[in-house]
Parts: structure tokens; sequence; C-alpha cells
């Protein structure tokens, strides 16, 4: 690990004030004390952030929820509140790393944590996420992993994160504060798509910090959920994963969102499944019919092309599940 | 036959007991030591620069930028390392010149105050290099492909009786399939580790330790025979102490390079001590791995069932750097009769990493195919797959005409089919579903070789009242502190409180190493035999200080039977039939490796063994980048191992009234690799029999399973309920 | 050089460490407390577990400086002299170890699953420790270890 100086801010102001020049924002380190051990990335100085507040849950009138950036996994995770009214979000976050992990693993750190792609954890070998213009290693090496999405030969590395997926589903809301002052970013454009240039991963400016994730409330009757597809039974990124949140009034789909883990370069949001469910029925055909409209568009290759098959028999199996639970109640 | 002129059994007192742990309290507390836990005053920290080509040479290392680095002691390099005496052994002749023989060879040391800045300085040492082509890909038509002069347990490459191309041609039912299995590490939970302190010839008025290392191996005499002479020093003056090893899986059964550069380090910085730790990621491409093997698997039979031929075809990988030869084949020779058989390895050296011991070498991989083909034969047959292998119990060893000790397979593999529940009769693939779930149900057979190994020898002191017993082993997790006690006890006919049992360290005799589940055997030989020594010179009431020491005494039965572990298989699994993830509910081990030393030990290293299966059955692989040659799921986030929730229902037992009477005085065989040989034939076996998909090479993953799933599945989706 | 603050099993402890020292590192290099292994030091395999501030991370994952200010709880911190803690007895009864190299992250790991869950299913103590590898493997003993250990009161239930 290269040499550091760490400092701890005391207040928002303070670590804004403290951004720039080298500086990198820690929060629960989770992601970074691996990055910076592995040589991944360096800083000239980490800037603590976990002293600064953000660590509350607010509930919105209207049923939403403020998420503080410094919340801890853990922590959210058991918040009553989001158990109740965004099951999927919960079942993400403990479908993630491991419960040492999300002890110290923070909100807004999730949103920053970068791929697992073996070739950007490696600094023998070329990574153009990692040192920009160097290419790409898995294009024609190990590319089991790889995108399914957005695919781009510039970069074929997916986004690890299992709530990124759910909350951008659930049309989650970042707000930041940084040298340009306070700004508010739905999470489905947060993220860089890897033709737009994989070396950063969101469109988020230097020195900008999160303070906190919203959640917009869900229509009443609304269920939702996460599945992750993995071999091992727990303790694993996603092979595919799938966040969904189904409405469905009187047999007809209301209201449909969809997120897809471990296929894109970004949290990937299936809006052209959505299209399609919106205002149709909440049967298996148009299911089936609304997925495979998303799949058309996916370009998988020779070592990952098992990913379309079980995306889209998961996320079937998800629509599905919700459909009848709602019929149930 | 002849008469019997085995080992003369001890009367099992302490033997047969469960005893807790001996070192059970230190391990809770985290006050036993591993090997860089050891005190080593002022210790410097070594840390290894990595080739980045696979195959060429050093033009130039320029390590300006590291030296500078405050805190760093000395960079090494090929141009000014300590020379070796015999740099024979490739392996163990690092920084000796410039020769890059695969990715991630060990080209530079940096050693300093701290291991931080050992490894930064590590990141700023600049190699450049000439590069040549390298060949680092297992294919069947390479052109690196030779056939090797013996396998690495010393038997023959090739073996051949009968015609097995006639019988083939003559059988009712063939079964002519290629079985595959990936590169596998050991990545035993400790990394191997080193203190190294070299003392000098002077030390201890010329007769001290010239080195000492402190070690994490799984042999602390392996360690001095095979390092003594490539660094110049007097075996009995090199100095080796390992009393608490993290697991090894075979991978610390031998020294490796780290071990050779901790002690350059330390003669270079000679008297300071050097530690050197290999990182998770350096022990993807330094302290061995399972070969990849590419097995090509031919049985006829008769319309019973019987075979005609058995035909195993090995193509497997070695390093250039130097040889190891899977004996992959080997197990195939004893397990089933047939008039005509042949085996055959055939390997190629390339440009990578050294493959080397895994938990159950040769054995593990061999059976895999040879299981999962009973298993198509079977299908093929019309039979009970426990029936075709009652078809085929062979009378004596079918490879040298010995007779068996005690083959018990066929109990085994009754008294598990009893306790698991099984269901005779030929198996109906794809006939249950609980839910989304697929189920389905596998058995395979497993086998291991007795081994008492060569050169040891244990010493018996009485002092204060107690007996103290020393050799050279080594508990590398299986519970030898534990079970040697209670061999000890019994061999002196006093209680545990009386032992004082030391291994562990090269001032105790010579012992071989804990690998292929021939510790305890050679190890209790010895102490047997020093204990017997001991009371016929000093009978029962002993005076202080009164000492024996022996050696192994002939064992002509070794000879003259052939000796094995048998054992059977069961599993359950279940296959979802959306995503093709395998679970695995229930897995039973029924087994028969003589007397039960400690049945509470011998449960856990058949548990292990067989986790370790379910393991590699579904996620092991070591990924090699197909250019270069290097693994790239280089840490345990990537190559996965079994976690806690992959492991459900989980039984192991084993025959009653099992005593090996062949092989050494306690009557036991060896446990240690029996559990993980078979096991993943079993799952492999019992996902056919869910799914009716055959997956022959391993690991069983969804996208192999879903080739074989989808047409079924879309005939067959049960979203049609789902409407609200 | 940075200093810190840290109360480690009971004892606090002011010292100057370098920004970049891991609390593995610290605990086992500085503070002398080595009981604490490191077998990835990359966050993957658990056997680093201590508690910081009574809740379990991986101290191979950690900064000694984030430590600052803040009560580390080591596999040695937690028997009351000779007496063993009930998760240490636990898994020394249960016979859920072996090379024992796991162990210590187990036991940090195992202690704060009850604590947030005393009475776990075996479903859910297999998932709780899913961030805790033993390659040996002991898994079926140490679930039967944390479940002995949680029907002796650890995580405050009384065990199922």
């Amino acid at each position: 690990m290269r040499p550091f100086v760490y400092e701890r801010a005391t207040d928002v102001a303070d670590a804004l004030d403290r951004a720039g020049d080298g500086a990198v924002f820690l929060a629960g380190g989770t992601n970074l004390v691996d990055h910076l051990r592995l040589g991944v990335r360096s800083a000239e100085r980490l800037v603590d952030i976990t002293r600064i507040g953000l660590d509350e849950v607010e509930e919105l009138p209207g049923g939403g929820l403020r998420v503080g950036a410094l919340v801890r996994n853990s922590d959210l995770a058991a918040h009553p509140a989001l158990r109740r009214g965004f099951p999927v979000v919960a079942q993400a976050l403990l479908a993630g790393a491991s419960g040492q992990l999300r002890n110290m693993a923070t909100t807004g750190g999730n949103l920053l944590q970068r791929t697992r792609c073996v070739y950007f954890q490696d600094v023998t070998m070329p990574c153009t996420k990692r040192d920009p213009g160097s290419g790409c290693s898995a294009l024609e090496g190990y590319a089991a992993g790889n995108a399914i999405f957005e695919t781009s030969p510039r970069c074929m590395a997916v986004h690890p994160s299992d709530l990124c997926v759910a909350l951008v589903a659930l049309d989650a809301v970042v707000r930041t504060t940084g040298p340009a002052g306070d700004r508010e970013i739905p999470m489905t454009e947060l993220y860089r798509r890897a033709e737009d240039g994989p070396e950063t991963d969101t469109h988020l400016v230097p020195g900008e910090l999160i303070t906190h994730v919203d959640l917009p409330p869900l229509a009443p009757g609304t269920r939702s959920a996460y599945r992750k597809v993995r071999e091992r039974a727990s303790y694993a990124f996603a092979l595919v994963s799938v966040a969904a949140a189904l409405d469905v009034v009187d047999g007809r789909v209301r209201d449909a969102r969809l997120g897809f883990g471990g296929v894109c370069h970004r949290p990937f949001r299936a809006r052209r499944a959505e299209e399609a469910l919106v205002g149709g029925p909440a049967d298996a055909a148009a299911f089936a019919a609304a997925i495979d409209a998303e799949l058309a568009h996916a370009r998988p290759g020779r070592d990952n092309a098992a990913k379309v098959p079980i995306l889209r028999n998961t996320a079937l199996a998800v629509l599905a599940g919700l459909a009848d639970e709602g019929a149930r109640s | 036959m002849s008469e019997p002129t085995g080992p003369t059994l001890l009367d099992p007192v302490q033997m047969g007991r469960p005893v807790g742990r001996l070192d059970g309290r230190r391990k809770v507390l985290g006050v036993a030591p591993y090997a860089v836990e050891h005190e080593a005053e002022g210790a410097a920290q070594a840390a290894m620069v990595a080739s980045t080509v696979p195959r060429g040479r050093v033009r130039s290392i320029d390590a300006t930028a590291a030296r500078a680095l405050p805190g760093v002691l000395a960079v090494l390099d090929h141009t000014n390392a300590p020379r070796v005496a015999d740099g024979e052994d490739r392996e163990f002749a690092p920084l000796q010149d410039d020769t890059v023989w695969f990715r991630r060879q060990p080209v530079a040391l940096v050693v300093a105050e701290s291991s931080e800045v050992a490894r930064e300085a590590a990141a700023l040492v600049a190699v450049e290099y000439d590069e040549e082509p390298a060949e680092v890909g297992l294919r069947p038509d390479s052109p690196r492909l030779y056939t090797p002069e013996k396998l690495s347990d010393g038997s023959e490459s090739d073996t051949s009786a009968g015609d097995v191309e006639a019988a083939l041609a003559a059988a009712t039912h063939v079964v002519d399939e290629t079985y595959a299995t990936p590169y596998e590490h050991n990545n035993p939970m400790e990394p191997h580790a080193t203190i190294a302190t070299w003392h000098g010839e002077d030390a201890g008025l010329g007769d001290g330790p010239v080195l000492t290392l402190v070690d994490s191996t799984q042999g602390v005499h392996a360690v001095r025979s095979s390092l003594a002479p490539v660094l110049g020093i007097e075996p009995e003056r090199l100095e080796v102490v390992a009393p608490y090893v993290g697991g090894g899986f075979g991978s610390k059964g031998a020294p490796h390079v780290n071990v050779v550069l901790a002690a350059l380090a330390a003669k270079a910085l000679a008297p300071r001590p050097v530690r050197l730790t290999v990182t998770r990621q350096q022990m993807f491409a330094l302290v061995g791995y399972r070969t990849a093997t590419i097995q090509h698997f031919r049985l006829g039979a008769d319309a019973d069932g019987r075979l005609t031929a058995i035909s195993h075809d090995v193509l497997e990988q070695s390093a250039a750097i130097k040889e190891f030869v899977e004996q992959t084949g080997s197990p195939t020779r004893s397990m089933y009769a047939a008039p005509n058989r042949r085996t055959t390895h055939r390997v190629a050296r390339l440009d990578v990493a050294i493959p080397f011991w895994m938990r159950a070498p040769g054995e593990m991989p061999g059976m895999f195919a040879h299981e999962v083909a009973m298993d198509e034969l079977a299908h093929r047959c019309g039979l009970d797959p426990i029936e075709l292998r009652v078809r085929n119990e062979p009378d004596v060893d079918p490879e040298t005409g010995h007779p068996f000790g005690r083959r018990r397979l066929l109990e085994c593999l009754r008294r598990g089919a009893e306790r698991f529940g099984w269901e005779e009769g030929p198996r109906a693939p794809l006939s249950r579903r609980e839910g989304d779930w697929l189920v389905g149900t596998g058995v395979a057979s497993s086998t291991y070789p007795a081994n008492a190994m060569p050169g040891n020898e244990a010493t018996v002191t009485f002092e204060h009242g107690c007996y103290a017993v020393g050799i050279g082993a080594a508990d590398i997790g299986t519970g030898s502190w534990t079970s040697l006690t209670q061999v000890t006890a019994d061999a002196l006919g006093v209680g545990l409180e009386q032992i004082r049992l030391g291994i562990g360290d090269t001032r105790y005799p010579s012992a071989s190493v804990a690998g292929g589940s021939s510790g305890l055997s050679s190890w209790g030989i010895a102490i047997t035999a020093a204990a017997r020594a001991f009371r016929e010179q000093h009978g029962d009431r002993p005076s202080e200080g009164a000492s024996a020491t022996a050696g192994m005494p002939d064992n002509p039965d070794l000879q003259e039977y052939a000796l094995n572990s048998y054992g059977a298989h069961f599993a359950k699994v279940r296959v979802h039939a959306d995503t093709g993830q395998i679970r695995v509910p229930r897995m039973l081990g029924v087994f028969s490796v003589g007397r039960a030393v400690n049945p509470t030990t011998l449960r856990s290293q058949f548990l292990g063994g067989m986790v370790m299966g379910l393991s590699a059955a579904l996620f092991e692989e070591s990924v090699r980048d197909p250019r270069f040659g290097h693994v790239v799921t280089q840490d345990l986030a990537s190559y996965h191992v079994a976690a806690n929730a992959d492991v459900a229902d989980l039984d192991a037992i084993w025959l009653d009234d099992d005593v090996e009477t062949h092989l050494n005085p306690m009557g036991s065989r060896g446990a240690g690799e029996i559990g993980i040989v078979g096991s993943p034939a079993a799952i492999v076996n019992a996902v056919f029999d869910a799914t009716g998909v055959r997956v022959r090479d391993l690991p069983v993953t969804a996208d192999k399973l879903l080739a074989g799933l989808l047409p079924q599945r879309e005939r067959d989706h049960v979203l049609g309920d789902a409407s609200a | 050089m940075t200093r810190i603050n840290v109360k480690v099993d009971g004892v606090d402890h002011t010292d100057e460490v370098e920004p970049r020292m891991l609390l593995v590192h610290y605990l086992r290099e500085q503070v002398g407390r080595t009981g604490t292994v490191v077998g990835c030091d990359t966050s993957n395999c658990g056997a680093c577990t201590v508690h910081l501030d009574g809740r379990s991370v991986k101290s191979c994952n950690v900064l000694a400086v984030q430590a600052d200010g803040h009560e580390v709880t080591t596999i040695e911190g937690i028997a009351d002299g000779d007496r063993l803690h009930a998760m240490q007895q636990a898994f020394h009864d249960c016979h859920a170890l072996q090379c024992g190299y796991c162990t210590p992250g187990m036991i940090m790991q195992s202690i704060d699953l009850l604590n947030d869950n005393p009475n776990p299913s075996e479903d859910e103590i297999r998932h709780g420790l899913e961030g805790n590898l033993c390659r040996c493997t002991g898994y079926h003993n140490i679930v039967k270890a944390v479940q002995q250990a949680a029907g002796a009161g650890v995580g405050g239930g009384g065990g199922r």
C-alpha cells in the first residue's frame, strides 16, 4: 500500500473543504481498503467521513424514506420501515457481502463500490477501468462474468452491487453536495455506461459527496422482491440478480419496476420489459413477452451465454411470485 | 497364502475412545502459534516480485526506486542473491539465473523493516523481459504431450492386460466418454509462511543449527531433507519447526520456492531473521495445485453388466520448470474386475506454475471419471448402480493378483444404501420434483491405498514419571497431537496423562510427511516399535532418563497384500429448474478404513473430505488466463470453496469390527483422503438422476446444466397459474 | 504517523501508527494480539474477524486509524481468566475446529451472530457465518457449537 495522509472530517462542510488534491473520501472502507492494499488505487489523502453524521434513516411524508449516506448496511437492512415498505431493498442488502462487511459498509459507499472483474483487481494486467487506455483483458481472457447488456469492447465488467439493483428499480434518488452545490441525481442516471468511458463509474464530479438516498414511496399493494442467483448458496457475487416491484390491480399490471444485476456495466433498469408489462395482464405469457422484449437486446458472448436463460427464468419466476403474492392477499 | 507375518496388534485401551483434541483449548483461545506467530526478535519482512511474462528471460531489473524507500534492507535478484549449492531442482533455485518459466515466478525479493514497506517496494521494482512464445493450455493435440517415465506414486505410466479393443467391440454395453476435471488449488486457511534465521557455520560451537526455519509444513523432516542439499547445509544442522499448522491438503507436503527464498534472504541478512508470508494471491502460483485432466474412459460389459473391458486414457499437465505427474489412472487398476484392461498417461509440460499434491492426488480426479462412467454403464445396462458394482467385485487385486487385505466395498455400499434409504433398481432420471426443484440421488464408490511411508523413527524417554515421546511428525489439523498420544499410551500400556508427546520439530527423530493418509500409520509404527524397545530394555519400572529409539520393523505383508481403504458415497441433490442452481441437502459416507483410533477426529476427517468433494463437484475451478497461463481467480472471492450454507445434512459412518491386520500395530489405515474420493461422482450422478443431464466436466455449474435443462423447461413452464 | 487511542480487550492503548496500517497488523504487531490471524488479507475469508464496538468486522479490511476512539475485542479478550467464553467452550466441546486457523474469526463472528439473533435456526447460523471460510472443513460441528452456545444463553436467548 502506498502511504497516504489520514484526515478526519468533522462535518459535511469540513469534508467538502478537505476534498480535492488527491483526496479520497473514506466511509466504511470495505472496498477502498482492499483496493489500496492491492494497488488498484492510491490516494494522497484519505478523508474519513464517518463522523460527520448522515447516519439516520428518516421516514418521509407519503411513505418514502431518506437514508443517510453513512447508515451502515446492517442497520439499514434491519430498519423496520425499510423492511415493511421496501422488502426488495432489505433483501438486496442481505444478499450482499457478509455480516462483517455489512457492519462496516455504508449506504453511500455501496453505491460507489467497484467491479469485481478479476482483471480490474490484478494490477499486472491491462484494464482500462483501472488504467485508462490500457484495454480490456476480459475481452479475450476470462469472460464468464462479462456483461450482456450495453456491452462495449472498452470494458466488459459488470457492476457488483446488490443494493444498487434494487435502488435503480425503485427510482431512488441520490442527494449530493459538492463544490457546485447540492444535486439530486436519479439512481438510473448516476452510473456511466461502459461506452461512455469506463474509467469512471458514475457521473459524480470530483469532491462531490453523497449525503442521502431517497426512496420514493411505492403504491399501496405493490409487492417487491430481490432474487440473486449464484452457484454457492451464499457469499458470492451475483451470476445474475433481479429486483422487481409489481402493482397488480384487477389482474392487470398498473406499475412494474425491474432491475437486473450482474449483467451490465451499471445496475440495469429493464425499461423495455416494464413498458411491455404496464397495462397488460399479469400472466405468464405477458411476463414472458415482456422479459423477452428486454432480452432481445442482450449481447452475450461465448462464455457468458448462460446468463440469458438464467436471467429470463429468474425474472419470470420473480414476477410470477409477486403476482401470486398479490393475488393471495 | 503365506502365514500371517503382519504387525502384532496393540490392545486398544485409549485407542477407540473419542478423546477431545489436546490442542483444542489453545486453539479456541487463539494462543496456538502458527508459523508467523513465533517470536523472532527484530525480524525483517520479505515480499516477492513476480514475473509478468509466462516465458522468457529477465533483461533488466531496476530496483532503484525500491531501494530508495526508507526501511528497505535489500533487494535480491538473480544478479546478487546468495547462490544455492544444488540447483538441479529448478523450483528450489530461485534468483539463480534469468530464466522465466511461468507467469508469477518470483524474479526478485524485497526485504524491509515492515511488511508494508516490503510490499510497497516490491511494487516499485521495475523488471524488463525478453519474452518468448509460451504454451499454456492443456489441449488434446498439444505438441508437448509425452509419456512420462513414472507417475508420482512410483507406478508405471501405462499398463495393459488382454485385448481391450476386441473386448469393447464385442461388448453388449459400452460407455465411451470423455471426462474432465479442472485446475484446483488447495487453499489451506493458513497461508504458507516461514521465519528463517541464518546462524552461520560457527553457531553453537560448530554443531548448532546453521539455519532455523519456522515453517508452515506437513513435514519438518521433508523440509530438512529437501533443502539441506540445496542450501549446502548438513541435514542435522538445518532445524525446522512447525508445531501448529493451519491446514495443508498436500500443498505443504514439500517445501516450495517461498521457503528457499526466505532462507536465501536470511543468509543475505544474517543473523537477522526474515519473515516471508505468501499472500493468498501468490498461493495460486507458488505452492502447488491439482492439475487439470482430460480422461477418455471406456467400459465394455456383457448383457448382465459384467465388465469385459476397462480403458482409461489420461491427458494431464505438468510444468516446464519441474515435472509432477498426477497418478490419475492408478485407482482404475485395482477397482473392478475385468479381463481386458488398460491405463495410459500422457503429460504436457507447459509454461505454467508447478502442480503438486492436492488431497487424494490421482484418486480424486481418476475416481471421479471412473465412478461417473460406472453410473452411465448402470444406466445403459438397466441396472441399479450398486448392483452393477456388486457384479464386478474382484476376488483378488486385478493389477497384481495379490489378495486384498480386507476389501469391504460391498458392505459399505449396502450399509449406506440401508441408512440412506436408497431406492433399489435402475435409476429413472427426471422423475422427482419438489416445487421448482428437481430432486435426485446418486451413489459412488471410493478407494484409497493404505500407505506406510518408510523412514520413521521415534524415541521414548522416561522423565519425571512421564514418558516423553518424540517423533518429527505434524498436526496439520488432522488431530495428530491427540491420536498419537492415544497410540503411544497403548503402546506403552499407560494412561494418556503419562504421555508427553513431542512433534513438529526436527529435534525429534525422522518422520514422513502428514500426507497420503499415511501419517498416523507411519508414525504409529515407529512409536510402537520404540515403545516395545523401551519395555524390552527398561521393563515396566524404568529409571529416570531411561530411553529407547527404534525405527520401523520389516513388514513382509506389504509385498503380499493389496491394502486399500474403501467407501461408499451417497448424495441427494436439488437442482433449480429455472436457474440450474444445485444444492446438496444430504451426503452420507460409509467407510472401511480399519480401526478408528480416535472416532472424533476420524469423523472430522471424513466430513472434511466430503465437503471438499462437494466443493470440487460444484464450485472449485482455478481459471487460467488463456494467453498467459496464470490463474485469474486468485482469491477466495473468485475461487469458490464451499461455505457454511452449502452444507446441510452431512453424515459419515464406518464399518464395525474393522481392523486392518497387515499394515500397522494400531489396526488403522488412514482417513485423510478417502472422503474426497468418489464424493464428487456421487453428486454428479445425483444431478443426472435429478435432471437427466449428464455433465462430465467438473465443476457442475448452472451454465453446463442449462443447455440440457432448458428444452425441457420450455415444455414444462410452471408460470401458467400465476395470473391474478 | 497518526496518534490513535484504542481500547483492545479492555486495555487502553495510545500509539503512533502509519495511516496505512491495517487494524489486524496493529493488533498483531503493535499490541501483540497474535490470536487474530490473517488468511487472505483481502476481506474474503473471515479469519481476522474481531469486534469493533461490539460488532464484527474483518480486521484486514479496516485501517487502524479507523478504530481510533473505539473499542476492539479479539479472540484473546473474551475468556474470563481461565474460564473460556461460552462460545469458546462450545467450539471446544463440539470439536468445531481442526487446524484451528479459522477458529478465532469463526468464534468472533458466531458471538456477533447470537448478539443479533439469540436463537437462530440452523439455516440462519449457516448464512450468518457466510463470511467465514473453513477449509478443513468443519461447518457441521461449527453449527452445533453455535447451537450449544445459543442454548447457554450467549446472545441472551435460551436456544431452540
